[in-house]
C-alpha cells in the first residue's frame, strides 16, 4: 500500500534522512522504532506533505505522492495523528471531530460522517461522555483518543501516528495501543512511530529501526523485540545482567 | 447638562460603532493569519469613495453600491494577499506587518490619483429628520450604522460558531499545521479572512462617508483608531472588538465634550497605551493563553 525508496530528506540544510526504504502492506500493522532526532518525524513529515525537500519515491497505492499538499494527501486516504496530538483546545470535543471530516462535508457526504461519528464515539466512549467540553478540557490521554478519532473522520485507508504514547501514563498508552489492534482487525492499514519499542513492537506485525537518518534493522515484530541490539539500544535492557552480576 | 452628556453619548456610540466595524476586520484577520493589517484603514478609504462614484456619480440605488462596494473591496483584500502577502519569500511577522505599512501608503496613493484631494460629501441613507429624546438629537444614519454593527457581529458570531467553514477557519488560526493534515486548505482560508477583513472594512467606510465626508486620507486615522478599538477589547475576540469600538468611540465623545476637543485623537491612544499597560490581552481577550 505504501512503498518508500530511498528517501532522503534535508532539514534546513542538513540530510535528516540518508536514503530510507520502506514498506507497508494492506492491514498491516507497522511499527517505526528509534531513538530522538533519528529522523522518525522527518519521515513522517514526508509521507503527510508537510514537508516538501524530499528525494527519491513516495508511493501511495501505486501513485506517487510527491508534490501534493496535505489536502491532498488527506483526499488520498492518508490520515496523520500529528506528534504532540495539536487539537484544537478552544473548539469542542465534536467540533474537533467533525473537522476531522472537513473534505468529506465539502463532499457532502453527510450520511456517512455521522455513521462514522457514532462508530468513533463508540470506540472513545469518553469523547462521548466530554463531546459538548472544549477539548482544552481534555486530560493527555483523552487528548490523544481525540486526535486518533479526529483523523479517523476522514475515514482514511491508511493512517499514521507520530509518537502517540508521548508524556501518556502506561496504562493509558496500553488503552490506545488497544484500540489500534482493533482499528487493524478492521482493515485499516497502520504506520505507527515510536520511541517506546517496547509498547510499539508489543501491538505491531513488523517494525523497522531508524537510526540517524539509515534504516538499520528490519523485520517481524517478535524477532526484533528479541533482537539484542533493539534490547540494548532501545528496551533499556543492557545493563540488567551487569547489575545482577554484581549482585 | 443631561441633555449635553445624552447628546455625547448619541455621538459616542455612532463613532464608536465604526471603530467597531473596523476592529472587527482586525480582528477577524488576526483570527486566521496573526497578522495585523496596518492598511486596514485604507480599505476602509476605498470603502467610502468607492461609494461616492457608484452611489452618487454612477445613480446606482444605495443597496446595490452598498454590495457592489463590498465584494469589490473584498476582491481588493483578495488581491493586496495574493500579490503582496502569499509572494514573500520569508514570512516573518515583522516583514509582512511593513508590507501592509506600505500597502497602506500605496492605497492612499492611489485613492488621490483616482478621486483627488477634495473631500466629498455624501448624504445620509435615508432622509429621515432627527429624532428627539430628552433634549438631544439622535441623527437617523446613527441607528442605521448601530443596527448594521449589531447584524455583523451576530452574523460573524453565527460564521464562527456554527458553520464548518467558520470553523475551519478557527482551526486554522489555532494550528496551521493541524489543520492542514485534517484536509482544511490553509491557503483559502488566510484569503477568505482578507477578503472577510477588507469587505468588514468596506461596510465601515459606506457607513461613516455621510457623517465624516469622504477624502482619500481619511483611512490612517480610522484605522489606528480601529486598531485601538481591537486592542482594547481583545484582539481577535469579536464582542471584544464591539466592546473595544464603544468604549473608545464614547470616551472619545464625553472628552471632546467635556474637556477639550484637541484631545480627541489623543484620547485613543491614552487608551491603548493603559491597556497594554494594565491588560495587554484586551478586556475580552484569551487567546494569549496557550497551554502546551
Amino acid at each position: 500500500m505504501l512503498q518508500i525508496r530511498n528517501l532522503k530528506c534535508y532539514y534546513g540544510g542538513i540530510r535528516a534522512l540518508s536514503g530510507v526504504s520502506l514498506s507497508v502492506s494492506r492491514g498491516e500493522l507497522v511499527a517505526l522504532i528509534g531513538a530522538n532526532g533519528a529522523g522518525k518525524s522527518t519521515l513522517l513529515q514526508a509521507i503527510c506533505g508537510l514537508s516538501s525537500s524530499w528525494e527519491g519515491e513516495i508511493l501511495f497505492d501505486g501513485k506517487s505522492l510527491a508534490g501534493l499538499k496535505p489536502p491532498a494527501i488527506v483526499a488520498r486516504g492518508v490520515s496523520m495523528v500529528p506528534e504532540g496530538r495539536l487539537i484544537f483546545p478552544p473548539l469542542s470535543v465534536l467540533d474537533n471531530l467533525k473537522l476531522g471530516a472537513y473534505l468529506r462535508y465539502r463532499q457532502r457526504d453527510h450520511v456517512g460522517v455521522s455513521q462514522d461519528l457514532e462508530k468513533i464515539l463508540d470506540l472513545f466512549p469518553v469523547l462521548r461522555e466530554r463531546s459538548k467540553q472544549n477539548a482544552g478540557t481534555l486530560s493527555g490521554g483523552e487528548q490523544q483518543m481525540l486526535a486518533v478519532g479526529r483523523s479517523l473522520m476522514a475515514n482514511p485507508k491508511f493512517l499514521l501516528l507520530d509518537e502517540p504514547s508521548m508524556g501518556l501514563a502506561p496504562l493509558v498508552v496500553r488503552k490506545i495501543f488497544d484500540t489500534l489492534v482493533q482499528l487493524r482487525e478492521t482493515g485499516l492499514t497502520i504506520l505507527i512511530v515510536e520511541q517506546n519499542a517496547q509498547a510499539a513492537l508489543e501491538i505491531a506485525d513488523r517494525g523497522y529501526v531508524l537510526e540517524t537518518g539509515r534504516m538499520v534493522l528490519a523485520g517481524e515484530a517478535s524477532q526484533l523485540l528479541a533482537d539484542k541490539e533493539v534490547k540494548r539500544a532501545y528496551l533499556g535492557k543492557d545493563y540488567s545482567k551487569f547489575y545482577e552480576g554484581r549482585g | 447638562m443631561m441633555q449635553e452628556l445624552l447628546q455625547y453619548l448619541f455621538a459616542g456610540i455612532t463613532n464608536g460603532a465604526i471603530y467597531a466595524v473596523i476592529a472587527l476586520g482586525f480582528s477577524t484577520l488576526y483570527n486566521a493569519t496573526d497578522l495585523i493589517n496596518f492598511a486596514q484603514g485604507e480599505f476602509v478609504m476605498l470603502g467610502a469613495l468607492l461609494l461616492v462614484t457608484l452611489w452618487l456619480q454612477l445613480g446606482l440605488p444605495l443597496p446595490l453600491a452598498f454590495v457592489l462596494v463590498v465584494l469589490a473591496v473584498g476582491l481588493a483584500g483578495i488581491l493586496f494577499e495574493r500579490l503582496a502577502i502569499r509572494t514573500v519569500r520569508k514570512p516573518d511577522p515583522i516583514v509582512l506587518v511593513i508590507i501592509t505599512v506600505g500597502a497602506s501608503i500605496f492605497l492612499r496613493g492611489v485613492g488621490m490619483v483616482v478621486w483627488g484631494r477634495d473631500p466629498m460629501a455624501v448624504p445620509p441613507f435615508s432622509e429621515l429628520e432627527s429624532i428627539e429624546i430628552a433634549g438631544a438629537y439622535l441623527l437617523p444614519q446613527s441607528l442605521w450604522i448601530f443596527g448594521i454593527v449589531m447584524i455583523l457581529v451576530v452574523a460573524l458570531t453565527l460564521f464562527y460558531k456554527r458553520t464548518l467553514t467558520g470553523k475551519a477557519m478557527s482551526a486554522c488560526a489555532i494550528n496551521k499545521r493541524a489543520a492542514s493534515l485534517l484536509g482544511i486548505g490553509t491557503e483559502r482560508m488566510t484569503l477568505m479572512a482578507f477578503a472577510l477583513a477588507t469587505g468588514l472594512g468596506a461596510v465601515a467606510g459606506i457607513m461613516i462617508a455621510p457623517i465624516t465626508m469622504a477624502t482619500y486620507d481619511m483611512g490612517s486615522m480610522l484605522g489606528l483608531k480601529g486598531f485601538c478599538a481591537a486592542m482594547l477589547g481583545g484582539l481577535g475576540s469579536l464582542w471584544g472588538a464591539l466592546l473595544g469600538g464603544f468604549v473608545l468611540g464614547i470616551a472619545e465623545a464625553m472628552g471632546v465634550g467635556f474637556v477639550s476637543s484637541g484631545l480627541k485623537d489623543a484620547i485613543a491612544f491614552l487608551l491603548l497605551l493603559l491597556i497594554l499597560y494594565i491588560r495587554p490581552t484586551g478586556i475580552l481577550g484569551v487567546k494569549s493563553s496557550h497551554r502546551f
